[in-house]
């Protein structure tokens, strides 16, 4: 009844072809910001935004960045943590060896360096493709955790390449309490998710979903296999750069190389994967499953437990999250495979027909 | 010279339990393509069962026997890894046939989990001691070939014939036994396969058997090595080079692939590590598998990839 395009006539193609054509979804969209930059700042806590807000805010910009890769351009890539690792600490040797350098440009910096390493493994994705491609991406990560850890230069030669920052700000602007962290890493997302969503919009997008779907007719239509393969690896490199840059800035603060290992390609993958593959908004709702789930069973099983009677030790209680945490993803992917984005396409689609489906 | 043979033959042997590894990951994808992930959970899993029966059994039975523990740990842990793999396509890949593979990969990721915790909380999360009585004193061999011969492991020779003899029984049952027929007849064409009567699920469940078999005696050699733990998941992604190498549909490549990357692991790490700072030989294997692949994308022995469309 609400959620109706009934009279809503566009008389230009500007207006055919906006991002939100359906005028309840630009205000919808308006209220989530203004609740995201207004309304939580004021009311979250401080835990629910160190615990829960960052790290979601933060793996949704690095899911954006695998959906580029792996659901618009079909590529499978498990190097995604490599490629975190490599802005995190891009972003710090330009921090610290260049005194004075603003956080945002060491930031996109380190998102550079991401998107060269990034391109660099990607050249393998112009002769080998699928499930071969995905393991030789592993090649990414295991090169990076052991470049971190055994070249000193990039660690400033500190023991075990353990490094930490201090003292930012951003334009005069300190950047230490949760608050602050928080709508900085929300600012930086919206930017980005908004450039990407104009990207997969425009003909560069248009080629990676061509190249997805079957490379070959691609290739045949006159599409180039290895700008578009390579661009896409560039993109996505590039932001999940940045991603692994404001994770390590902002959430770790001090970190070192096995910050970043494979366990967090994988989740980054299952998030795509349980989000929707080639959807942006999908990146955001997989990100927030992969990122509460964990928190939430750690929360909920020794209150379950005490329900029950019994006392469950800690060690028990991280294998049972072990066993939950994959029969879920287990289950999640038998019921919908194609992920939490097909839902909400779904449930969108009802509502525009409710209360009278037919 | 002496030196240069010992690496090689050390290399040779890391390759054959690496191929043991392989061969689970091959099984799989040949017969129901499901890259899976979960063999080095498997690994983890089949081993600590073994570890762990051998240590319960004689104290349920009183018999203390190294052999009789060992033996009744082997059937009990493989009869365990049976009923993992019929769990396994029963509620999961039954529901997931003609998904997207890169879905199949990620329910075989969330399977990795779910057994590593399964594992866990069944059998605890020490490190653990497993005995088979495998021989740990090394021997010199080729002594009057050149001076000062080469220092060969006992354990590794016995491990490697091991997994010799796993991979020679293996290719005899997929040559030769009606069921080992059916098993190529399904990895060639699922469709044909199943319109001439042969019967999927079923076959999935016998493959998934097999895999659990290599798993376990995998698991059992190199728990036995290094003790049972939980690093021995990582067996997995160590494995996983030399699957692309060989060619993800070839038992012979899994083993070839094996070898090959064993020993260059092992050489680079000696003669190429000390100029970079060591410990390259985890990514040393993968770039090389790499470098394979960009000359044949399809692996060594893989089945050539023809475009249509």
């Amino acid at each position: 009844m609400l959620y109706r395009e009934n009279g809503q006539f566009k008389t230009s193609y500007r207006a055919d072809q906006q991002i939100l054509p359906i005028l309840q979804d630009r205000i919808a969209v308006f209220v989530l910001l203004a609740v995201a930059f207004v309304a939580v700042p004021m009311l979250a806590s401080d835990y629910l935004m160190r615990a829960i807000l960052i790290p979601f805010l933060i793996f949704s910009l690095a899911a954006v960045g695998v959906n580029i890769l792996v659901g618009y351009c079909g590529q499978i890539s498990l190097g995604s943590g490599a490629f975190m690792a490599v802005g995190a600490y891009g972003a710090y040797n330009f921090f610290v060896r260049l005194p004075g350098l603003p956080l945002i440009p060491a930031l996109i910096l380190g998102g550079l360096c991401a998107m060269f390493f990034g391109i660099l493994f990607g050249l393998p994705s112009l002769r080998v493709r699928g499930l071969y491609l995905a393991v030789a991406t592993l090649a990414a990560q295991f090169f990076a955790d052991w470049m971190f850890l055994r070249i000193k230069w990039f660690t400033l030669d500190t023991p075990s390449g353990s490094v930490a920052v201090s003292n930012l700000q951003v334009f005069g602007m300190p950047i230490d309490s949760a608050v602050s962290k928080y709508l900085f890493c929300l600012c930086i997302l919206a930017v980005i998710a908004l450039l990407a969503k104009n990207l997969v919009r425009g003909a560069i997008g248009r080629e990676w979903m061509a190249i997805r779907d079957m490379d070959v007719a691609a290739a045949v239509i006159g599409i180039r296999p290895m700008y578009a393969k390579l661009s896409a690896f560039a993109v996505s490199s590039f932001i999940i750069g940045v991603a692994g840059a404001l994770w390590a800035f902002i959430y770790l603060g001090a970190w070192e190389p096995s910050a970043f290992s494979v366990d967090y390609s994988f989740r980054l993958l299952f998030m795509v994967i349980i989000g929707g593959l080639g959807s942006i908004m999908g990146s955001f709702f997989g990100a927030a499953f992969i990122v509460i789930l964990p928190i939430a069973l750690n929360q909920f099983l020794p209150l379950l437990a005490g329900l029950v009677g019994i006392t469950i030790s800690t060690t028990a209680v991280s294998h049972a999250e072990l066993m939950i945490f994959g029969g879920l993803i287990v289950w999640f992917l038998i019921v919908e495979p194609h992920g939490l984005a097909r839902l909400w396409a779904v449930g969108k689609q009802k509502l525009r027909l409710w209360p009278f489906p037919h | 010279m002496g030196f240069f043979l010992e690496t090689l033959l050390g290399g040779l042997m890391v390759g054959m339990l690496y191929s043991l590894v392989a061969l689970g990951f091959v099984l799989i994808f040949k017969a129901s393509g499901v890259f899976n992930f979960a063999q080095g959970a498997m690994v983890l899993f089949a081993a600590l069962a073994m570890a762990r029966f051998a240590e319960w059994i004689p104290q349920w039975t009183g018999i203390q026997s190294l052999l009789f523990a060992n033996l009744s740990a082997f059937v009990l842990a493989g009869a365990l890894m049976f009923v993992l793999a019929w769990l396994i396509e029963r509620l999961v890949l039954r529901h997931l046939v003609n998904q997207e593979g890169a879905t199949l990969l990620m329910a075989t990721l969330g399977i990795t989990y779910f057994i590593d915790g399964l594992g866990q909380t069944i059998f605890g999360s020490n490190v653990y001691k497993l005995d088979i009585g495998m021989p740990k004193e090394p021997v010199m061999a080729f002594e009057n070939v050149f001076q000062g011969g080469i220092l060969i492991n006992k354990e590794d020779l016995i491990a490697a014939a091991i997994a010799a003899a796993l991979v020679a029984l293996l290719s005899l049952f997929f040559q030769k036994t009606s069921t080992g027929r059916a098993l190529r007849a399904v990895a060639d064409d699922h469709q044909a396969a199943q319109s001439i009567g042969i019967p999927l699920d079923r076959i999935w469940f016998i493959v998934w058997c097999v895999a659990g078999v290599a798993a376990l005696v995998a698991g059992m050699i190199w728990g036995s090595k290094l003790g049972v733990q939980f690093s021995l998941t990582t067996l997995a992604l160590r494995a996983l080079p030399v699957v692309i190498l060989g060619g993800l549909t070839s038992v012979p490549g899994a083993i070839i692939g094996g070898l090959i990357i064993g020993v260059g692991e092992k050489l680079s790490e000696v003669y190429l590590g000390p100029y970079v700072g060591g410990g390259i030989e985890i990514w040393f294997a993968y770039v090389l598998a790499l470098v394979f692949l960009l000359f044949r994308p399809q692996g060594l022995f893989g089945e050539k990839i023809i475009d249509r469309v």
